[in-house]
């Protein structure tokens, strides 16, 4: 009664059309440039893992995963830990301007990065910070905050407060009830926070390539310079792709329950 | 409601406050001082008022004709995106399987292009679309269709478009099915008694169901679409000419490429307020739709 007429059909051919540019991408990164150029074969013919293994033997190129993922962690461990007393503040109490400040913060995740990308570069220069993962952790606070705190404010007001009560009446102090009862009970809503801010943090390419020169220079902007450097060599940049996917579809295999619900900001 | 007044919990909220406002406030006043002022370079500036803000609005001059081609550029690619993502989206979500493992495995495909970075999004499509090494590309010109999006706009187009949908109709998709799964079964036993059609109990069961989710998605995808940069910078790179100059492309190759700072953040600025406009729109929808909802669930 709750689904349409030829659904599996419908389905499928989606499926199919999200797959298939991935596909193309992974079946590219097994072809030597020779194989690519010349002709159109539908798997690699030759199947070589010579692209992959430049990538893990280049310290140019593996660097810059491992920058990537120093910023996006720094990143993440920042938005939940000051996000989580937020949520809790907005979940439970009413105070001096709060709504304002909710939608101010809301304001800031629809912020175009492209707005922030020159200040930014002035602001972490003239703090010392250009160029460090911490510029970049820090920069991406911005739409990352606002989204976890919208995130964990819907899990912490599934939380019947009577629980709040009970706890204090049981002379639970505020630090100890919040670590010790109510970070256990939304543990799950936690782990799909920073889920989402580990995603976001990740996909973000504008501001990480803007706030880095050498020493963080994030994948996304190592796969554009190298690229253009020796002319064009797909299979590379193929297998550079692809190991970037990765992360991403490990993580969505332990939140896939909760991916629906994060991304309606906990409001559904 | 039921909430405590407490003005102490201003400490709680006191982090996320000063770290955003560190990364928005700060940025934003330079932005403002940038925006009335105008440089030769040298680090000089020179005041300029609300010289550069005349210009913007104007579509006589270079400034002004360029932001306004782009926003309506950018208006034209956020509907067409919005009209085609979520009627699909909504498709999408009615059509997933009702349980077993085949729901797990659509869940972690639709959300395969969300995880993807940007940058490598256009990376798949640049690669898909070309004619020499792409399946997509490969295929139409062998068909005989003349597909090429480096030299035609109307390919540029197309492909830009199609991208977006690839990439974002599972976040549609996704929000639908969360607000069709919080229907109770009892709703559709009930229409099937009244002997509802299928289309009856879509407009009245469902659709109605959906509608707070729904506004989330618009706003999603209306806000990131009207940002968009990474993507068809990757693939089209704006061009061919300036057929696809989104406002953030034009945004950074004012500010970036001619560092043109007033231009730019005077730019950045009306950019800004656009957007804080539309935000604020859905949001009064939003809390408003959440306050209807909330007595009507007491009572029940």
């Amino acid at each position: 009664m709750n689904t349409i007429p030829g659904r599996r059909v419908i389905m499928a051919v989606f499926l199919v059309f999200l797959l298939l540019p991935i596909y193309w991408l992974v079946n590219m990164s097994f072809k030597t440039n020779n194989e690519i150029v010349t002709t159109m074969t539908l798997w690699p013919h030759q199947p070589t893992i010579a692209n992959y293994m430049r990538i893990f033997t280049d310290e140019s190129w593996y660097s810059g995963y491992i920058n990537s993922l120093k910023y996006v962690i720094l990143n993440t461990v920042i938005s939940i830990l000051v996000a989580l007393p937020a949520a809790y503040a907005f979940s439970r109490y009413r105070f001096l301007g709060d709504k304002h400040l909710f939608f101010w913060l809301l304001s800031n995740r629809m912020a175009p990065a492209a707005v922030y990308a020159l200040p930014f570069f002035n602001l972490y220069s003239a703090i010392g910070l250009f160029d460090t993962p911490w510029a970049v952790a820090l920069a991406h606070c911005i739409f990352n905050i606002p989204l976890a705190v919208w995130i964990l404010e819907g899990f912490v007001s599934s939380v019947p407060r009577e629980i709040d009560e009970t706890a204090f009446l049981d002379g639970y102090s505020f630090p100890r009830f919040f670590v010790k009862i109510l970070v256990p009970l939304i543990a799950s809503g936690i782990g799909v926070a920073a889920f989402f801010c580990f995603m976001f943090s990740w996909v973000e390419l504008l501001l990480a390539r803007t706030l880095t020169s050498v020493d963080a220079k994030p994948i996304s902007a190592v796969m554009t310079r190298t690229v253009s450097a020796s002319g064009m060599d797909w299979g590379l940049l193929a297998a550079a792709g692809v190991l970037t996917i990765i992360p991403g579809a490990l993580v969505i295999w332990f939140v896939r329950n909760y991916i629906a619900r994060g991304f309606a900001l906990g409001r559904v | 409601m039921d909430k405590t007044i407490n003005n102490k919990a201003w400490f709680l909220v006191l982090p996320v406050f000063l770290l955003v406002a560190f990364s928005a406030i700060l940025p934003l006043m330079t932005v403002v001082n940038y925006s009335m002022q105008d440089t030769f370079g040298n680090n000089q500036f020179f005041w300029n008022g609300v010289g550069w803000f005349k210009e913007l609005l104007d579509p006589s001059t270079d400034l002004g004709g360029r932001f306004l081609a782009s926003l309506g550029r950018n208006l034209i690619f956020s509907l067409a995106i919005l009209a085609i993502e979520v009627p699909l989206g909504i498709v999408v979500a009615l059509s997933m399987p009702r349980d077993g493992w085949t729901v797990a495995f659509c869940l972690v495909v639709l959300a395969l292009p969300l995880l993807i970075p940007w940058n490598v999004v256009g990376t798949i499509w640049q690669i898909f679309g070309r004619p020499d090494i792409g399946l997509l590309g490969y295929t139409l010109t062998s068909m005989g269709i003349d597909y090429n999006y480096v030299s035609n706009d109307l390919d540029a187009w197309a492909t830009v478009i199609v991208m977006d949908v690839w990439h974002w109709t599972s976040l549609v998709a996704l929000l639908c099915y969360a607000g069709l799964k919080s229907i109770p079964d009892a709703y559709y036993q009930a229409a099937q008694i009244d002997g509802a059609s299928r289309w009856a109990v879509f407009t009245a069961i469902q659709l109605p169901k959906m509608h707070r989710v729904l506004l989330i998605a618009v706003l999603l995808r209306f806000m990131d679409s009207f940002m968009i940069y990474t993507e068809p910078f990757v693939v089209t790179g704006g061009g061919p000419g300036n057929s696809t100059t989104f406002i953030s492309i034009e945004l950074v190759k004012i500010a970036l490429g001619q560092f043109d700072l007033g231009k730019a953040a005077a730019l950045s600025l009306v950019y800004n307020l656009i957007i804080l406009i539309v935000c604020w729109v859905f949001y009064t929808i939003m809390t408003n739709a959440g306050a209807e909802r909330r007595p009507a669930e007491g009572g029940a």
